[in-house]
């Protein structure tokens, strides 16, 4: 008996561990998630609470039937049948009564999903097989830049995210703080959200589109204003200019190899739009998606195989030596 | 009910063996892309012979649902639609109509993508890689093809300009040039 409390108990115990963390709807810190997140507590408390009502009763139940039965009587008792009907109708009106109040809680936290908000920060996100284009919008056509599967935002502004999908249909997903929002081909949607406190939180597709549905990640990093501001600042700048030889030769061959073909680096001829904008790749933590830490080695390893690493993406092998790898991987890591 | 049981049994082994899916190449082993490479057209640069390595493949250009997609799907990010439209062409020859400048050959429209031709038509070697080059070609091949085929790309997102891929054959005028 024991044995089997100590299992339950640590069972337990290890499934709540996993309710933490940068990715978990149970941790919220913006404005929609934070609502849910109380409607949640609240569907689950008093759904227990009903839960425990009902089941307390049916056994008083059982138990007074089985006294009933033994006395056997033919004739039901006024008294009995009275005290039955008084608790027929508090039930009736107690169920009316909770299912009014969770429908008007949960219509008041609906409100709160699309707020009327003065001067958010807009953000176009659009869903590609399988990474995120993220596009900074502004008034000014030269203050809007793009990067790729990671989001700044300054606590504490509402932030709209207009969201479209370019080949099937993804899902914008970043429980701690907002609700799931699905990006649809040929049909833009919007999700708004307000950070609280600076912090970085994951996000993930949330709805199977292909392959490598799985890997389809990115960072939503919450700063300060004024920090946020100082992004957005080295965000807008070309890409850094290469300082060794080495990273002279990588963008040499960055631009006359298959690169330049699919990726932008702004301040270079390499403009095209396929893939994700490597004009600061270097400043972004993951590569391909949340599929490995921006590092030299990894980056050399991916543009080396990136079929073997993520079967099936649209980012071909393309044939370099060793020394062109090792040349771009430099240049590469150098965009910061 | 033993008979049923059999019955049942045979079914499921029916339906197993219908499970299995068309190959998808992801990706050419390096050696392959190099072979790939060495295609040998005619002096004219019309028509030729693709590389042994082709065959030994089970021809995955042509015939492959995955490799044909891929193939569209290029089609659109390397802005062919920008001459050729949607296979109607414009600044570019048509497809749609049959007449082939330089044959109707994956050879030869391989030739064609990787090392341009005259009067406009860029060369995508540096652009490419060879299997996006052979992919292509598969594709753009269908477009004209002068037979249907089995296998077919998936549809357009966008309005259908015309009929799907693998369903029309190539309609040719012997009036036009």
């Amino acid at each position: 008996m024991s044995l089997a409390r100590l299992a339950t108990g640590s069972l337990v115990c290890l499934s709540c561990t996993a309710c933490a963390g940068w990715q978990s709807a149970l941790e919220a810190h913006g404005t929609p998630a934070t609502g849910l997140l109380h409607l949640t507590w609240l569907l689950f408390v008093v759904g227990a609470l009903v839960w425990i009502c009902v089941m307390a009763i049916l056994v008083l139940a059982l138990r007074s039937r089985a006294a009933i039965s033994t006395q056997a009587t033919a004739t039901p008792d006024t008294r009995v049948e009275r005290r039955l009907n008084r608790a027929v109708t508090g039930a009736v009106i107690a169920t009316a009564l909770i299912v009014m109040g969770l429908t008007i809680t949960s219509f008041w936290v609906a409100r709160v999903l699309s707020p009327e908000s003065s001067s958010p920060l807009r953000i176009r996100v659009r869903g590609y097989q399988w990474w995120w284009q993220v596009t900074y919008l502004d008034a000014r056509p030269d203050r809007t830049f793009i990067t790729a599967n990671e989001i700044h935002v300054p606590s504490g502004r509402p932030i709209v995210v207009e969201l479209s999908a370019a080949d099937v249909i993804h899902s914008f997903w970043v429980p701690n703080l907002a609700g799931k929002q699905d990006l649809i081909p040929g049909r833009d949607n919007t999700l708004q959200f307000t950070a609280r406190e600076p912090g970085t939180y994951r996000g993930q597709c949330a709805e199977f589109c292909g392959l490598q549905h799985a890997h389809m990640a990115f960072l939503v990093i919450v700063d300060p204003p004024e920090q946020f501001e100082h992004w957005r600042e080295a965000q807008l700048a070309p890409g850094a200019s290469p300082g060794g030889t080495q990273e002279q030769q990588g963008q040499r061959v960055f631009q006359s190899k298959a690169c330049a073909a699919c990726h932008t680096v702004q301040g270079t001829s390499a403009a095209a739009t396929v893939g994700p904008d490597l004009t600061h790749v270097g400043s972004r933590r993951y590569i391909a998606a949340g599929l490995l830490e921006t590092t030299r080695g990894s980056l050399a390893a991916w543009i080396a195989d990136p079929q073997t690493l993520k079967p099936g993406t649209n980012m071909p092998m393309v044939p370099l030596n060793a020394e062109e790898l090792n040349a771009v991987s430099a240049y590469l890591v150098s965009l910061k | 009910m033993n008979k049923l049981r059999h019955a049942l049994m045979v079914l499921l082994v029916i339906g197993v063996s219908a499970c299995e899916r068309e190959h998808r190449d992801l990706r050419q082993d390096p050696p392959v892309s190099a072979a790939l490479e060495s295609v040998a057209t005619m002096p004219n640069g019309i028509a030729g012979a693709p590389p042994d390595v082709y065959s030994a493949l089970n021809k995955p250009f042509a015939s492959n649902a995955y490799s044909l997609n891929q193939g569209k799907q290029l089609y659109s990010w390397f802005n062919c639609k920008g001459c050729h439209a949607d296979g109607g062409g414009a600044a570019g020859p048509a497809f749609l109509d049959g007449w082939w400048r330089y044959g109707p050959g994956l050879v030869s429209i391989f030739a064609s993508i990787r090392d341009g031709r005259p009067a406009g038509m860029p060369a995508f070697k540096d652009r490419m890689t060879t299997d996006q080059i052979w992919e292509l070609a598969g594709y753009v091949q269908t477009i004209g093809a002068y037979s249907g085929k089995t296998a077919a790309p998936s549809r357009n997102d966008e309005m259908q300009s015309r009929p799907s891929e693998n369903r029309a054959p190539a309609t040719v005028s012997v009036n036009d040039p």
